[in-house]
């Protein structure tokens, strides 16, 4: 019992050391916010940066003021204690009315973004998107086109515990799906957000937007990818949800418009001939939050 | 001297107290039960940090090497569970029973008995807590926000985890009654409010905090409790319910909460940096009205822990606008401590190396909470390492070192000895770097996109987990030598006088070292008051 106990660590010990060798990515770079690839996630980085230089110019004055009294007011260099200061509501004023200003300079742009991101008007697509234990369902709700989306087979694979396999030989380890979410670019795309067991949140940094799926909640979010910026986008769920919680990645594959909607196109007559032969009565309601009770996937 | 008290007036009987185990079960004294919470509040720190050390241990290398996914889910809960409830909640109540009857001139606290039972609850709630590691099911793994429909999937843990937070919540709510008491009908005559240490005054607003929001938690708990068992459906949508109804009772209790955990560190603070730059606090009633005025705000800002949730513009908007506000007292607060290490004289003993550690990187989680402010920007950050990093921040180098700044600070006057300064200057030094190694490089992990209560992640966060990873092992190996400095200055050492810092000033410092058992028998006189109660 005990030796396999040890046999057990000992293996785990050198799983968790051999990765050391073999790693090679370019992970010490992954230092900030991505810009992504639509206005609103471009304005997000552009405000994230603006409070960040705003904080390092206060810390500067802040940290100078405090390190220059720390070197100079020493008593081991024979300061003495000037015990009249004690208060003063010249400079009190000053230092409560200058964190204000500078606190309005952030929030009017802050407040500018966040009306753009709630403005859902006028959108040229929306996918039903429903959260459950461990993976993605979309939901083309004007195209009769649906589909599920899970971690890929050799993520899955790798990531079991002690697999054996080195994750860093796996390509986009853990941020891979079987079948990613295509969407056109230059397209407002509004997505309703749901949860179908537990809460889960979608979320997609290149775009800015991450969005809890509530079950019984519709949430609404939407982005437009630049019209030059097709490709592979990555995220991750970002709400915990469960043993799986850190396995079920979310995939954008943002496709030129005509090539979506041949797509489109392509995949609504896929499921179309799939569904009418064996089932005709039984045609697969559009799930909703409040049917679709069992992820259709086996619990691991 | 105090045998030849004992045989002249009986009644005068100082140091008469039980014996052996009876001393402290039946303990209705302010220091011994001090004692005792401290004592199990740095064995939950031990056991919250073993869990601790078992996540940076997963997460050191991608892929699963050590956990199945649910317990690691277990380890982050119960990490958080005992942390706040067990040991930093704790803590504060020790040092608010030992600190504020001889802060304020009183023999002990209001309410002994009900002192007794406060501390009392706190073993039977953390074993019931802690046994859910050996039930079917597991520990709750549902996050310490504890967010239905997730939590209620807990196996047969759930019942024992609600019960559990109820223990915990009567026992702060009756903690707080006593401290709320023992300051408005035990200081000394001539020490009016304005004239209290602002230990005391950060306590007691505090207490006012736990009494306003602890009832809260248990209330959503208890509607937990019923949806699982009971067939109601508070927060079920199937069944007319809301799920994000909790989580706005859940932040409700939340918000308050946090501050509970750190305003005391406020008042220890607002104490050493004086003592240590050997002149008053500067703006000692801007202090008391910043520490109101941030206890009020916490009770409008609960739903930015919840923007991703989907409010209404107007709903975002205002909790955004409140939760800059609260930049402005907490500015003051971190001006006013920078202001009375100007011009004074400095030294840097390890209560004031603590001190400043705080104020520097407290400062930094206060940034970041800013930046978790702008909605569109927490939109990114939410549910991310850098939130992660926002709150170890305020909590570890904020709040734990509070703690320990304190600690350090009044263990002369607890025992009488003067503690190893130099191996306190090694905690010091030590704690203060590995905490930045440990938590700074969780500020990249989240910008560049790691979720939070993950067991395993993408290869591109390796090299920076790894650095946290390292800095963790050498933060929970540091804290190692807290309980040796401790022991080895209970047991002995250079007598520390009465006065044990020569900038120090304050009631306590007018008693004996270590003071006598029932603290001020009779009240200070104006004398003592005034040469004491100086901020």
């Amino acid at each position: 019992m005990i030796r396999e106990k040890l046999a057990h660590l000992t293996l785990a010990l050198a799983a968790a050391a051999a990765p050391l060798t073999a790693h090679a990515e370019p992970g010490w770079s992954q230092l900030n916010l991505t810009p992504g690839v639509t206005h609103i996630s471009r304005e997000i980085y552009h405000l994230h940066m603006l409070v960040f230089w705003i904080c390092v110019a206060i810390g500067v004055v802040v940290f100078g003021v405090m390190i220059w009294s720390i070197v100079t007011y020493r008593k081991s260099k024979g300061a003495v204690a000037d015990v009249t200061l004690v208060h003063n509501t010249k400079v009190e004023a000053v230092w409560t009315i200058v964190p204000v200003i500078i606190l309005v300079a952030m929030a009017v742009p802050a407040a500018k973004t966040l009306v753009e991101i709630e403005d859902t008007t006028k959108t040229e697509l929306t996918v039903k998107v429903t959260g459950f234990q461990w993976g993605w369902q979309y939901d083309y709700l004007d195209d009769g086109v649906m589909y599920f989306s899970r971690l890929d087979h050799r993520s899955d694979a790798a990531r079991e515990l002690l697999s054996g396999i080195d994750p860093t030989t796996v390509e986009h380890y853990l941020l891979n799906v079987d079948h990613p979410f295509v969407v056109p670019v230059d397209t407002k795309v509004r997505l309703l957000v749901t949860g179908a067991d537990v809460i889960h949140s979608w979320w997609m940094p290149a775009f800015g937007v991450k969005k809890d799926a509530i079950p019984g909640f519709v949430n609404e979010a939407w982005f437009k990818i630049d019209k030059d910026k097709p490709g592979l986008y990555r995220g991750q769920c970002a709400e915990l949800c469960g043993r799986d919680h850190g396995f079920m990645p979310i995939v954008v594959d943002a496709r030129s418009k005509e090539d979506f909607a041949a797509w489109l196109k392509q995949k609504a007559a896929e499921q179309k001939q799939a569904a009418t032969p064996t089932a005709p009565a039984a045609a697969p309601a559009a799930p909703t939050a409040a049917t679709e009770e069992k992820a259709p996937w086996p619990k691991s | 001297m105090a045998e030849v008290l004992t045989h002249a007036e009986p009644h005068d009987e100082h140091d008469h107290k039980p014996h052996g185990w009876r001393r402290w079960v039946y303990s209705t004294n302010h220091k011994d039960i001090g004692t005792m919470y401290l004592v199990f509040a740095c064995l939950m720190f031990f056991i919250g940090g073993g869990a601790a050390m078992l996540i940076r241990l997963e997460l050191f290398s991608p892929g699963l090497q050590f956990f199945d996914p649910q317990f690691f889910n277990s380890l982050t809960t119960m990490h958080a569970l005992i942390m706040i409830f067990g040991a930093i909640m704790p803590a504060w109540t020790g040092l608010a029973n030992w600190m504020i009857p001889m802060q304020l001139g009183a023999p002990d606290m209001a309410l002994p008995r009900l002192n007794n039972l406060s501390f009392w609850i706190l073993p039977f709630a953390f074993t019931l807590l802690l046994s859910t590691f050996f039930v079917p099911g597991g520990a709750p793994a549902g996050g310490w926000t504890m967010y239905p429909p997730l939590i209620l999937q807990t196996g047969a843990a759930f019942p024992m985890l609600i019960f559990a937070v109820h223990l915990m919540g009567a026992s702060s709510i009756l903690g707080a009654i006593n401290v709320i008491v023992t300051i408005m009908n035990m200081r000394a005559p001539g020490i009016t409010l304005l004239r209290m240490p602002l230990f005391v005054w950060t306590w007691l607003i505090t207490a006012y905090l736990l009494i306003a929001v602890m009832p809260v938690l248990a209330g959503a708990v208890t509607m937990l409790l019923t949806d699982h068992f009971f067939g109601t459906t508070f927060f079920t949508a199937a069944g007319g319910g809301d799920p994000v109804m909790f989580q706005h009772i859940f932040w409700f209790f939340g918000h308050p909460e946090v501050y509970i955990l750190i305003l005391p560190a406020f008042g220890i603070v607002s104490e050493i940096i004086p003592t240590f730059s050997r002149k008053p606090l500067f703006g000692y009633e801007a202090m008391v009205y910043a520490t109101a005025s941030i206890a009020f705000l916490s009770f409008i800002v609960w739903a930015h822990h919840m923007f991703t949730v989907g409010m209404p513009l107007a709903a975002q908007l205002f909790f955004m606008l409140s939760t800059m506000l609260i930049a402005v007292p907490t500015g003051v607060k971190v001006f006013n401590w920078t202001a009375t290490m100007w011009k004074g004289s400095l030294s840097f003993e390890p209560p004031m190396l603590f001190a400043l550690a705080f104020l520097f990187l407290f400062t930094i989680g206060g940034f970041s909470g800013l930046m978790l402010a702008m909605v569109p920007a927490d939109y990114q950050y939410q549910d991310t390492y850098f939130v992660v990093a926002h709150f170890h921040y305020v909590l570890v180098p904020g709040t734990i070192f509070g703690i320990m700044a304190g600690v350090y600070y009044w263990l002369p006057k607890w025992t009488g000895h003067m503690y190893d300064l130099k191996l306190a200057r090694w905690h010091f030094w030590l704690s203060a770097i590995f905490v930045n190694v440990l938590f700074f490089p969780q500020h990249f992990l989240g910008l560049a996109g790691m979720p939070r209560r993950i067991p395993d992640y993408a290869v591109q966060f390796t090299d920076w987990n790894r650095v946290s990873s390292i800095g963790g092992f050498g933060f929970g190996l540091a804290q190692l030598l807290l309980p040796y400095i401790v022991w080895k200055c209970v047991r002995g050492g250079v007598p520390a006088g009465d006065r044990a810092w020569e900038g120090a000033h304050g009631l306590e410092w007018e008693l004996s070292s270590p003071p006598p058992f029932h603290s001020w028998t009779t009240p200070p006189s104006d004398a003592v008051i005034a040469r004491g109660a100086e901020h």
